[in-house]
């Protein structure tokens, strides 16, 4: 970071945590960077000439003697033509051995878009991938999570996502990213040759927890200078959001917050929304997409963090492995699109709403059966058929190494309907059914 | 004016030194170097003034100056409120200027140049009381009174009354005289307090009679009445927001006040798009003629966010004292509830269950209070209906606000996880949900004069049968189809018809979504008639297939217009397929 001349410099710490320090000093302003033996550090709390600062970095090592100086303003960064194509890290410096930025320096954690000032999402992101595009279309504008456990492939099914969509910028929001999958991403980003519209920040696990907590910012504000002033569709990737979550209880925790469930802070709502919320559809043609991972522990979405985040974003989409057919899934159950609505059956073909539905329904009938089977009850000729069905249609349409254009998607859907089951079971709209079944050959 | 000097800041909570006086819930202004920030003062410690910011503190620095305004967070209220869209502080979201939101902005809630034609109701001479109807401009396709201001007391003497003619909300409508001859002014336009309800009528009754959703779960099993209160609590993705918006979008109500409080931006900008072009089927006036929108959006301030129900409550009121049917919807209340506990944990309250402030009960409560049917003064009924969702972590029913919620509300509607994943929407869970008003007499004998002297009866056996068809489910889950007689698969699958045709609904079907009760009477009665009838099966396996071909119908007489040729064309395939198993007895 920059220092300015002429600042005052204090150097004695009344106060010590794992992850804030306090000092007296005035004419501080709240949520101003200071920088605390070397690291930098934000006012979270002011109480008469009393301040205390977080430190991104940690505390470990840091003398009451230590030098602090505050630099006047909040966590700025710096855009323009030279960050197209980088790997920073959390404080937007570069980590590539490239050479410093010189854009326009902005703050960060800037204010919201007036909701009027929105347009509804209404662009269809294709991806290839039944399980997305099929049960859980995405539009541009849209925020949605990746629902995985640590060891599901999120990083490389994000990274496919990201490039087989038509972004002008994909912004990779690294928070607790192992190097192995740093790695990864700079790799798959260079071989596809798509490096220029890519811009990365980047907090690894070798870095402080705490730093993890601007990396959103850092990627969101990067994100709105491409879609408001720029006009360009930016897709940002934040991976991954529950050790983002963790850093914020590590801060409150520290800062004697009572903590609500799962020692997480009373205001994780707030704060994740916060984040989330930046995506948006702007009536010029830019937007914000936002795809985002978050990890959970033995697949429960009860505990706090992804509770809170299936609040906030627009829908989820549920990794699991099919042990089936042993590949890796979009769970049709659990997973979501809440804004499906606004282009299925309208940018698509008519029959995608009813051909999603319906087989998603014969799915279920599939588990039920299974239900049955696995108690030892006999099955009904219905039960044997939904199974069948229910193997062809993981296999083809929601294992996610699927690649198809959404019609093939929808023909596909019809043509093991049809296969399993007669018209009447399916119970599919009268005209549909007309225009739509394939007439099976015995 | 009350002067103070900022002590400390903590996110929004902000604490101000004073010397002079200062009341709870006062509004100040903090001056910032680049903006004039709006504070509430939420607690007094001796000298130290608590405030919650209701915009960012960023930058904010000790010493900074602080005005105390001397009054309480209020609202304007006069025409022009309707089709308008309101951030939480009542701020005019259209009339701000730039994309982002600015802080320190704040722009009128009304437009002060707009001419409405004012026609008189009373005349020189006449005695008026708080809340009286002086006069009335046409807004939209309402009858907008404008009334004597709410905060006189006893009762004063009309001096002068406007003419027929234009006026803005500024020009002087009428004065007044009181006892000591003194003189008021009136114009348009009063403020209010919205935390404290806006009373001004005669008496509150005991909702009597049904206010139509048009969503058969709803209307026929647990029915809402006009100035009852309901809620809506469920796992995020099970149909809180669909519902409510169905709801605002076909309710049998004049005004319908939305209170979007800490969801999502973007399904706001869907009612913002939407309105305007859905027209009411009962009018036929758009949408968005009838609505107001309060928008705290997630990503706004936390303080404004509790502001914004409030705000939107006391709007509702206003027009039930213009002696009309208003519909307050809060999505959702949950949002609210957390932004105590946030200023709570900052003011390191003593915490209650989860950390949400110890009152939370009483406030809960409170509001819920604020809804009813009332009989003005002069005679009319007026009322809010109120419906709130609320987000229980983790979908766990046992939290918290759920549990306060369900002490203050009358109708439970409680989303099901399992309905909503295995697609039956609504997911209103048909047996733990419940209607406090089929308890009431007079809402009893109002639903049987309006629908048919056997309603209730209908209503009841459908609701027998939905709970003896899950138990049958459950048998059959441990003892398998073969271990059941032949009838519990018949009643099953009855209770499957009454599933699929009465309580789902598809909400975003152009013909389903929308089912009067008419409608809903028709199809209970033919629903019922199959569930009634006696049917010849030979093995359990003949039992499904039936009855979905029979569900299947009965659905596409749902998606078909009522008594179309179409509606027809169903009920008579239906027909002939029951006469192949129905067991006729001479
Ligand atoms: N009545 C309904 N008909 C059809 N789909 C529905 C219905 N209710 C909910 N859904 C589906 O569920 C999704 C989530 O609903 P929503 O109301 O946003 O949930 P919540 O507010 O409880 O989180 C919707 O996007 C839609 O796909
Ligand atoms: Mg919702």
């Amino acid at each position: 970071m920059n220092k300015k001349a002429f600042k005052k410099i204090y150097t004695k710490i009344n106060q010590i945590t794992k992850a804030t320090c306090s000092l007296k000093a005035d004419n501080v302003g709240y949520e101003e960077l200071a920088i605390v033996d070397g690291r930098l550090a934000q006012v979270v709390k002011i109480m008469g000439n009393e301040i205390t600062l977080q430190v991104f970095a940690g505390t470990e090592g840091i003398p009451t003697n230590g030098e602090v100086m505050f630099l006047g303003h909040p966590p700025t960064l710096r855009i323009g033509p030279d960050i197209e194509g980088r790997f920073l890290n959390a404080y937007g410096d570069p980590i590539d051995g490239g050479p410093e930025l010189t854009g326009e320096e902005v703050e960060i954690g800037g204010p919201s878009v007036n909701p009027v000032r929105r347009e509804q999402p209404s662009q269809l992101i294709a991806t290839g991938i039944a399980g997305i595009d099929l049960n859980n279309t995405l539009v541009t504008g849209q925020k949605i999570p990746f629902f995985a456990d640590p060891d599901q492939p999120f990083n490389q099914i994000m990274a496919l996502v990201a490039l087989r969509t038509d972004a002008d910028k994909i912004i990779l929001a690294g928070m607790g990213l192992s190097n192995d999958d740093y790695l990864f991403y700079k790799n798959t980003f260079e071989n596809a040759g798509s490096l220029d519209r890519i811009i990365a920040f980047i907090n690894t696990t070798e870095d402080p927890p705490v730093e993890r907590l601007i990396v959103p910012d850092m990627a969101l504000s990067t994100a709105e200078y491409y879609a408001s002033e720029k006009k360009q569709k930016v897709l940002v990737l934040l991976t991954d959001m529950t050790l983002y979550a963790d850093a914020l209880s590590i801060v409150s925790n520290r800062m004697d917050q009572i903590p609500s469930k799962d020692s997480m802070p009373g205001s994780l709502y707030s704060d994740l929304a916060k984040i989330y919320e930046k995506a948006v559809q702007f009536p010029d043609g830019g937007s914000i997409t936002i795809i985002a991972v978050t990890t959970l522990s033995g697949g429960d979405i009860t505990h706090a963090i992804p509770d809170n985040t299936g609040y906030i974003t627009e829908g989820q989409l549920f990794l699991r492995r099919d042990t089936d057919i042993g590949k890796v899934i979009v769970d049709p159950f659990r997973s979501l699109s809440r804004l499906k609505q606004l282009v299925i059956g309208k940018q698509t073909r008519e029959d995608h709403p009813q051909v999603m539905n319906t087989a998603v329904r014969l799915y279920a009938d599939a588990a039920n059966a299974r239900t049955k089977q696995e108690n030892g009850f006999d099955l009904t000729n219905y039960d044997e058929r939904a199974l069948k069905f229910a193997r062809d249609y993981t296999e083809e349409l929601l294992a996610v190494d699927v690649n198809i254009k959404i019609d093939e998607m929808l023909d596909t859907g019809w043509r093991l309907m049809a296969k399993y089951f007669s018209k009447n079971e399916v119970g599919i709209r009268e005209d549909l059914v007309n225009k739509y079944w394939p007439e099976v050959k015995k | 004016m009350t002067k103070g000097i900022v002590k400390g800041i903590i996110a929004n909570l902000v604490i101000v030194e004073v010397d002079d006086p200062v009341s709870q819930n006062e509004i100040c202004m903090i001056r910032h170097s680049e903006a004039e920030l709006m504070a509430e003062v939420i607690k007094i410690g001796g000298n130290l003034i608590y405030v919650q910011v209701f915009e960012s503190t960023r930058g904010l620095k000790i010493g900074a100056e602080v005005e105390f305004l001397g009054n309480m967070l209020e609202v304007s209220l006069g025409p022009g409120i309707l089709s308008r869209n309101y951030d939480g502080l009542q701020n005019n979201l259209d009339t701000m200027k730039g994309v982002f939101l600015k802080r320190g902005e704040y722009t009128d809630a009304l437009d002060r140049s707009k001419e409405w034609e004012f026609v008189p109701l009373v005349k020189k001479g006449d005695e008026v009381q708080a809340g009286d109807w002086l006069g009335e401009v046409t807004e939209n396709r309402i009858k907008h009174k404008i009334m004597a201001p709410f905060t006189l007391e006893g009762s004063w003497k009309i001096e002068s009354i406007a003419g027929k003619g234009l006026y803005t909300i500024n020009d002087e409508i009428a004065v007044l005289n009181g006892k000591d001859d003194s003189r008021l002014p009136v114009t348009m336009v009063q403020k209010w307090p919205v935390k404290k309800p806006l009373k001004c009528f005669r008496n509150k009754l005991r909702p009597f009679r049904i206010l139509e959703t048009g969503i058969r779960t709803i209307d026929t099993l647990n029915p809402i009445t006009e100035g009852g209160t309901g809620f809506i609590p469920g796992p995020f993705g099970c149909g809180k927001t669909v519902l409510q918006h169905a709801i605002s979008r076909q309710a049998e109500a004049d005004i319908v006040i939305v209170a979007a409080c800490g969801e999502r931006a973007n399904e706001v900008v869907e009612i913002f798009k939407e309105f305007p072009e859905l027209e009411d089927a009962r009018t036929g006036a758009k949408l968005i003629e009838r609505t107001t929108i309060i928008a705290n959006t997630s990503n706004m301030p936390v303080a404004a966010r509790e502001a914004s129900v409030y705000t939107a409550m006391t709007i509702a009121e206003y027009y039930r004292n213009m002696g009309l049917k208003v519909l307050m919807l809060a999505d959702s209340t949950s949002r609210w509830a957390q932004a105590l506990r946030e200023m709570s944990n900052r003011m390191e309250e003593l915490p209650g269950p989860d950390a949400y402030p110890m009152d939370l009960p009483a406030i809960i409560s409170n509001f819920y209070s604020r809804a009813g049917i009332v009989k003005l003064n002069n005679g009319e009924y007026g009322s809010v209906t109120f419906i709130g969702t609320v987000s229980p972590a983790g979908g766990n029913l046992k939290e918290p606000v759920t549990e306060a919620t369900k002490k203050a509300a009358r109708c439970f509607y409680g989303l099901s996880q399992e309905r909503s994943d295995s697609k039956r929407y609504p997911a209103i869970d048909p047996i733990d949900s419940y209607s406090k008003y089929l308890e009431y007499e007079e809402v009893q004998k109002t639903l049987t004069e309006l629908i048919s002297e056997n309603w209730l009866d209908m209503v009841e056996y459908a609701r027998d049968i939905i709970k003896r068809g899950k138990e049958v489910k459950e048998q059959i889950n441990i003892l398998g189809d073969d271990g059941v007689p032949l009838e519990h698969h018949t009643l099953l699958w009855k209770s499957e018809v009454i599933d699929f045709v009465i309580l789902q609904q598809d909400a975003f079907d152009e013909v389903d979504r929308m089912c009067p009760l008419e409608r809903q009477k028709y199809m209970l009665s033919k629903v019922l008639s199959i569930v009634r009838a006696d049917f010849t099966f030979q093995k359990f396996e003949e039992v499904a297939l039936y009855f979905r071909e029979v569900i299947n119908l009965l659905k596409q007489m749902n998606y078909a217009p009522f008594q179309s040729e179409q509606f027809k064309g169903y009920e008579k395939q239906l027909e002939s397929h029951l006469k192949e198993k129905e067991v006729v007895y001479e």
